[in-house]
């Protein structure tokens, strides 16, 4: 269980390593904390041609709130995340989300961006991305782009970043009052969730995030409901996100979970606000 | 030979010392087998493995491989073949056993060709060079199924899958049930399970072709008449085969016993290449192919009377072993042959067992060994009795077993049970562990709406297994035919070298338990030293040490048998010490004792020489040894009990020669939304004989726990109903971590065996055994269910808890039913739509053009057409980072010009394999579009299924509609330029089918 | 900028347990390999390779790293840590290494380095933690022998030891 072959280049800058993706396409991947992909990497599973190491490029390991937005590099690690003073305050969802993220052990290793790139429809910071309405900021050597997080996953561990961009930040929009919850469901502590919710709430009505269900994470605004009218709404989206089976749990399963742990963390993200 | 005074018990023995082994262990000093260095040239094996369950290998093609640079050999089934012949099989059949496939594979992850070079990246990029040609097979996967008619058949030597069914009768079982006035059944299945050691198997094999001989170092774990079949299946005696183990076993709870085909697959390759070879299995070849526990389908009737009193059993219990019947199986199914009637004193026995093979990975040993499938079965039968009879469970298991003052006891089947005292074991246990505040704990929890179950199991735990109760799957005539078998040999040496200090060899093969430590204190405490003064050396070495078939670590021997024969070495040896000594304190030698370093006077303790001046004496100045005393240099002492003898002509076997009890309850809660279960509370109360050390007992008692909590709730080695694997990864197979496993609280009473020297019992396995028959039971209780499915995964909890599910709303957007696939099962469907801006006859053509074809779908190259509705391709496809280039055939059927096709294909390559079918349908739209619309339906095996399973639908629907997605768009932006084409290509088509395709 | 080509070997240079070391590597040789067969670091062990037993798992520049899904050239110059680095002395052993032996916290041994250099790292940035933590911390590796109560243990009061250790430290 050895990868194949591959060069390896250490970048020195971002433009350093967007020549390599111009010029390689998808035979070169970014290598960041290679939490996901070096397990892949070990199995065959992927066979790049040359891997471009960004973790010494300075400028990429930015963590700033600033305009409204929490921003975070590519070359945030999701330990420093979870560390960082500002997080309670500019981003409370992924507070709570992000100690389901794995284990101590990768988390300390693994960056939030990577997570992101690798669009693993069960993992947390996809989905807290989603839900929040964050952004992705791509870059090529041609020119840069800003994709919103809806846009960007686009299936099973497709996105629309092309061959040669990289994600050289995400940003999540600080928070403007909302209350907050996270609930996930795995087999163990720390697996990949069966079904993970988000919930966000305001004046203005329910936003639910549903990850592990779907091909990608999806989120929904739902009006401010309760009662069997909620349960109505959160039952139609349970049947909308075409759930499948799988060795670790059934279709009826997972479409069980969304409407009872989407209610259970949207009643939580009520009690939060208040 | 004179009698040591035995007054003086266990100054060490009996405490719980700090371990010898775990200075070095915990500083990085390990000697595991991979830390071990190896001589200069040593090339690295690697093992290309079969993608599918069954099949035929129509060709294999070695030749890229080998001309890599670095590559020293690469070995097919056929190449093995000629060194060595067939591994022994445990049945009478004209069936072969290969370790490597030869022309067919029955399971996924067989060896199929390997590759030796110069390192292990570069063994693996060969591997990825060979090309194999597969014509697949039907494949059979459950046990049951495999019996019926018209099954895939594995091998033509067992007929109907089926390799051995033999019928046993104990007592007057149909009498009794005549007369029953119940009879109560249940019938469980027992899943695939592997308690996964953390270190993978590993060796380093040598061949010296002038001696024609193997020299082996492998962490293999035993039995050593293992041994005989790897020396044999190699054409060599056993003096020719050198088989050594290192100091350090990174776990193994009996998986390790199944290294040995790869011993053989190891020692052809070091012949082949002329240089030593080295292999560390991977952990995916572990999950997929090393060893697992037998699945097991039983049906178990008792007849009861109306107190609950179980007068006769009948069992009917179905083994799976999967694909070969591998030595020793199948053992599993007769391991617990002598107690099939568990603690209970039950007279009457009727017995049939069926042993089949499936497309599975062959069984082998693994932490409680027939146990846990019997009873799983036995507990959960005394659980179902309290519920039809509506009698207190605990009541029912009272009222059965075998009383106090019956040991040693004879069970129906030939079991000798040693010693006990089962109903002060329980009472122990109840009130320690507190059942009355549990009850009431459950009364509680009811009132409340929860979901709370209790339940008990109890167990007789054998240790120390008799090398001829395998032979009970043989008639007595092929008995008498084979010649016998039975005892247990256990062997130990001490030494004393010239300087007085003492050494102790066994050929125990630990793998974690404290081996060192436990031969320390016993032999210390014989001969009046620090336990710190003996040094015990546990590694292996058949060229040189004492040993026999019944050597290695596995049915919980250790303690029983091999510390026992270290005691009777020590004895022997401290013996003669004493005569020695008595001479020069000119006491009688019964008035020598050994204390304190001191070899010394017992009437006057001062009159004392040093223990290490009276043993260095036989090197130094042998004459002055008395007249008629041996030397004291060394002592081997091999031990079996007279207790375990053959099965006799009426199939009564003491299957094993210790049997400890268990007394286990729990208390669970489950999560009515999600379904989780949550162990409350877990008592397990043990009586394992005299305790050697405490701390290694309890850790014994906690790791058996885990490892069964991880089959009750979590691990599963799972299969599609193809035969593909599903749980190739430890993201997949789960294992319990620190967060599921809870602490029990855990209960000793010591009743010592009579029949062993220490009056120890093994204790190792039991909790595999109780454990998961303990909490199905309380999970029946809090549900009130009959068919508990083990590993109770809150999936299938949930759907137990739920009831019927909340239809989708009314006008919601339809998705194709997710039907009922069953776990598992890798067939995966869906759907989509896509609209296309060009007419359904522009659409209809490009479908079956190849340039078309080859510019949408993904990743293809090389597109050929070999007929108007097949191609082949070359395609590169992947989502993501997983990328793999496969060979595709397409084909096109039940063509409906222009409105619909049936489009399918076939893929295949190093990821694994795939195929599928899709109906795709085109509508026309307005403004000249076309609305198409497709369902499919899909199949993935190999490598992708089993690492990558939870993704695989999802990656599906997005390689699909990524074609779909380039036919619109090419289509779309292809209007009008193609009308000649399609005109062309529809005027073929309709000549094609026969009719007007306008 | 350094491309280090798929067929060459290269010079890799890091701290190990605070002394340099060096060694041949391709790109792809994954860092427990070269920790294990090219410097005879064999302490740091393999269990699965993808990353979910924990057993490869040593400190990089004081971030907790699984060695098998770390490249060697990746830790270029950076300053690893290993349970060799652990005792003070090499017939001593630390406080942590210690409570594991009392509390029988290891049988085969084999997964004991990585959860070793978990501890390590986590009791430096949490001295006090509750058992829940210590859990929390430890679901990150796979024991098959002790059903991880007595490792619980052996954490929680080598946490306590070495808080005494350092309040002496900080009163003196």
């Amino acid at each position: 269980m050895k990868p194949a072959a591959f060069d390896y280049v250490r970048a020195e800058s971002v433009a350093e390593a967007l020549a390599v993706l111009g010029q390689e396409g998808s035979d070169a991947r970014i290598l960041a904390g290679g939490m996901s992909f070096m397990a892949m990497l070990n199995m065959r599973l992927a066979r790049p041609k040359v891997l471009v190491d960004i973790m010494r490029v300075e400028p990429l390991a930015r963590l700033e709130v600033g305009k409204g937005a929490l921003k975070i590099g590519a070359g945030v690690r999701q330990a420093r995340l979870l560390a960082f003073d500002g997080l309670e305050s500019g981003a409370p969802l992924i507070a709570k989300a992000l100690p389901f993220t794995g284990h101590a052990q990768t988390r300390s290793r693994g960056t939030v961006c990577g997570s992101i790139a690798h669009a693993d429809p069960s993992a947390e910071l996809p989905l807290c991305l989603v839900t929040l309405r964050g952004h992705v900021h791509l870059k090529s050597a041609r020119a840069g782009r800003k994709v919103a997080a809806e846009d960007f996953f686009t299936g099973m561990m497709a996105t629309a970043k092309a061959d040669d961009e990289m994600i050289e930040a995400v940003s999540f929009p600080t928070p403007k009052g909302e209350g907050t919850a996270f609930r996930e469901i795995a087999r163990r502590h720390g697996d990949f969730a069966i079904v993970a919710c988000a919930a966000l709430v305001s004046d203005n009505g329910i936003r639910l995030g549903v990850g592990g269900v779907a091909d990608m994470p999806v989120a929904r605004d739902i009006p401010l409901l309760d009662g069997s009218a909620l349960d109505d709404a959160l039952n139609a989206l349970a049947w909308e996100l075409d759930a499948r089976d799988d060795v670790h749990a059934s279709a009826r399963y997972r479409r069980e979970l969304v409407r009872r742990i989407g209610r259970s963390t949207i009643e939580e993200a009520k009690r939060c606000r208040a | 030979m004179l009698d040591m005074p035995q007054d003086k018990a266990g100054e060490w023995v009996g405490r719980a010392i700090e371990r010898v082994e775990d200075a070095a262990l915990l500083s990085g000093g390990g000697r595991y087998l991979d830390d071990l260095g190896v001589k200069p040239g040593t090339l690295h094996m690697a093992i290309l493995r079969a993608p599918h369950a069954h099949a035929d290998i129509v060709s294999i093609d070695p030749a890229a491989a080998k001309a890599l640079p670095g590559v020293a050999a690469v070995l097919t089934g056929a190449d093995v073949a000629k060194l060595t012949t067939s591994l022994v099989v445990g049945v009478k059949a004209p069936v072969e056993c290969w370790p490597m496939a030869v022309d067919r594979v029955r399971f996924v992850g067989e060896p199929v060709a390997l590759v030796v070079a110069e390192d292990r990246y570069v063994a693996e990029d060969a591997l990825d060079l060979i090309e194999v040609a597969y014509e697949m097979r039907p494949a059979v996967v459950d046990p049951l199924a495999a019996m019926e008619d018209g099954a895939p058949l594995l091998h033509h030597g067992f007929p109907r899958n089926i390799a051995s069914d033999r019928s046993f009768r104990y007592g007057d079982p149909e009498a009794e049930f005549a007369q029953a006035a119940h009879r109560i059944a249940i019938s469980v299945r027992y899943p695939r399970n592997s308690c996964t050691p953390i270190e993978t198997y590993g060796l380093v094999a040598e061949y010296d072709p002038h001696e024609d001989a193997y020299d082996v170092l492998a962490n293999f774990q035993g039995p050593f008449s293992i041994h005989a079949v790897i020396s044999r299946a190699l054409k060599v005696p056993g003096n020719r085969l050198r088989l050594r183990t290192p100091r350090d076993s990174g776990g193994s709870f009996g998986i390790k016993q199944g290294i040995f085909p790869y011993i053989v697959l190891g020692a052809v390759a070091a012949r082949v290449a002329g240089r030593p070879v080295k292999w560390i299995e991977d952990r995916l070849e572990h999950l997929m192919a090393s060893v697992s526990a037998t699945n097991r389908a039983t049906t178990l009737t008792a007849a009861v009377t109306p107190e609950g009193r179980i007068t006769a059993l009948d069992w009917d219990q179905v083994e799976d072993c999967g694909a070969h019947l591998r030595a020793p199986e199948p053992a599993t199914l007769y391991r617990m042959h002598g107690n099939l009637t568990g603690a209970y004193d039950i007279k009457n026995l009727a017995v049939r067992n069926r042993v089949v093979v499936t497309n599975k990975c062959p069984t082998g040993l693994n932490r409680g060994f027939g146990g846990p499938q019997v009873y799983l079965a036995l507990e959960r039968l005394m659980q179902r009795i309290a519920v039809e009879l509506r009698l207190d469970p605990l009541e029912v298991i009272r009222r059965n077993l075998i009383p106090a003052d019956a040991f040693p006891y004879r069970t129906a089947s030939g079991a000798l049970l040693d010693s006990g005292d089962y109903q002060k074991t329980l009472e122990v246990g109840l009130e320690a562990g507190r059942l009355d505040e549990l009850l009431a704990r459950r009364d509680k929890a009811r009132a409340a709406g929860r979901i709370y179950g209790i339940g008990y199991a109890a167990a007789v735990e054998p240790s120390v297994s008799n090398m001829g109760y395998i032979a009970t799957v043989l008639t007595p005539a092929e008995r008498r035919k084979a010649g016998p078998k039975n005892g247990a040999q256990a062997t130990a040496t001490v030494a004393i070298d010239p300087v007085g200090s003492v050494s102790v060899h066994v050929a125990s093969v630990p793998q974690g338990q404290g081996h060192r430590t436990v031969l320390s204190q016993v032999v210390a405490d014989v001969l009046g030293l620090q336990p710190s003064d003996i040094r015990v050396n546990a590694e292996m070495d058949t060229a040189k040490d004492a040993w026999s078939i019944a050597s290695g670590n596995y049915a919980s021997r250790f303690a029983a048998a091999v510390a026992g024969a270290a005691k009777m070495a020590a004895d022997r040896i401290a013996a003669r010490l004493a005569c020695v000594a008595a001479a020069q304190l000119n006491v009688p030698a019964e008035d020598v004792m050994f204390a304190g370093g001191k070899i010394a006077a017992r009437s006057n303790p001062a009159n004392a020489v040093p223990f290490s001046r009276v043993a260095a004496l036989s090197h130094w100045a042998p004459a002055q040894l008395p007249e008629g005393v041996a030397p004291t240099i060394r002592e081997t002492v091999f031990w079996t009990p007279p207790e375990l003898a053959a099965a006799d002509e009426g199939d009564h076997i003491n299957s094993s020669l210790c049997h400890g009890f268990i007394f286990d309850y729990c208390g669970i809660e489950i999560d009515r939304d999600t379904g989780e279960i949550r162990i409350d509370h877990y008592v397990t109360a043990h009586d394992c004989g005299t305790i050697l050390h405490p701390g290694m007992v309890d850790g014994q008692i906690r790791g058996g726990f885990a490892h069964a909590l991880g089959a009750s709730l979590l691990e599963e080695y799972a299969y599609g109903e193809d035969g593909s694997f599903l749980t190739g990864t430890f993201a997949d197979y789960l294992v319990p971590t620190a967060m599921e496993v809870p602490e029990p609280v855990i209960v000793h009473t010591e009743t010592p065996s009579p029949f062993t020297p220490l009056g120890a019992k093994g204790v190792g396995e039991g909790n595999c055994m109780s454990t998961p028959a303990c909490l199905a039971n309380a999970v029946a209780d809090a549900l009130g269910i009959t068919d508990v499915r083990l590993p109770l995964v809150p999936s299938g909890v949930a759907a137990l808890i739920h009831g019927a599910e909340p239809p989708a709303p009314a006008g919601a957007r339809a998705k194709p039913a997710p039907a009922p696939t069953g776990k598992g099962e890798r067939l995966m469907r869906g759907g989509g739509r896509a609209r296309v801006g060009a007419a359904p006859e522009a659409v209809w053509a490009m479908l079956l053009d190849p340039d078309t074809l080859a510019a949408i779908i993904p990743g293809a190259h090389d597109v050929r057409k070999v007929s108007d509705t097949k191609f082949t391709a070359d395609v590169t496809l992947g989502i993501g980072p997983v990328k793999g280039r496969y060979k595709a055939q397409v084909s096109l059927s039940d063509l409906d010009p222009p409105k619909a096709v049936t489009l399918s294909g076939k893929v295949d390559g190093n990821l694994g394999f795939g195929g599928g079918s899709g109906r795709i349908t085109l509508a026309p739209e307005g403004g000249g579009g076309t609305e198409l619309s497709y369902t499919y339906e899909a199949f993935v095996g190999g490598k992708v299924a089993s690492v990558g399973g939870r993704l695989l639908d999802g990656a599906a629907k997005v390689i699909i509609g990524q074609f779909f997605a380039a036919l619109a768009r090419k289509a779309s932006s292809g209007k009008g330029t193609k009308s000649g084409l399609v005109s062309r290509l529809l005027a073929r088509l309709s000549s094609l089918l026969g009719r007007d395709a306008r | 900028m350094p491309r280090l080509s798929a067929d060459a070997r290269h010079t890799v240079r890091f701290i190990l347990n605070g002394r340099e070391v060096k060694g041949q590597a391709s790109p792809r040789t994954l860092l427990s390999d070269f920790l294990r067969h090219q410097i005879g670091a064999t302490g740091t062990h393999v269990g699965c390779e993808h990353g979910v037993c924990g057993a490869c798992t040593v400190d990089v520049d004081g971030m907790l790293t699984r060695a098998c899904m770390t490249l060697a050239v990746q830790v270029e110059g950076c300053a690893v840590r290993t349970v060799e680095g652990l005792a003070p002395a090499p017939d001593r052993l630390s406080v942590l290494q210690a409570a594991f032996r009392r509390h029988h916290a290891l049988q085969c041994g084999f997964c004991t380095a990585g959860i070793l250099m978990s501890l390590d790292v986590f009791l430096k940035a949490v001295p006090d933690p509750d058992e829940e933590a210590v859990r929390d911390l430890l679901s990150g590796h796979l024991c098959r022998c002790t059903g991880y109560t007595p490792i619980v243990r052996a954490a929680l009061e080598a946490a306590a030891e070495l808080r005494e250790v350092q309040g002496e430290t900080t009163h003196a």
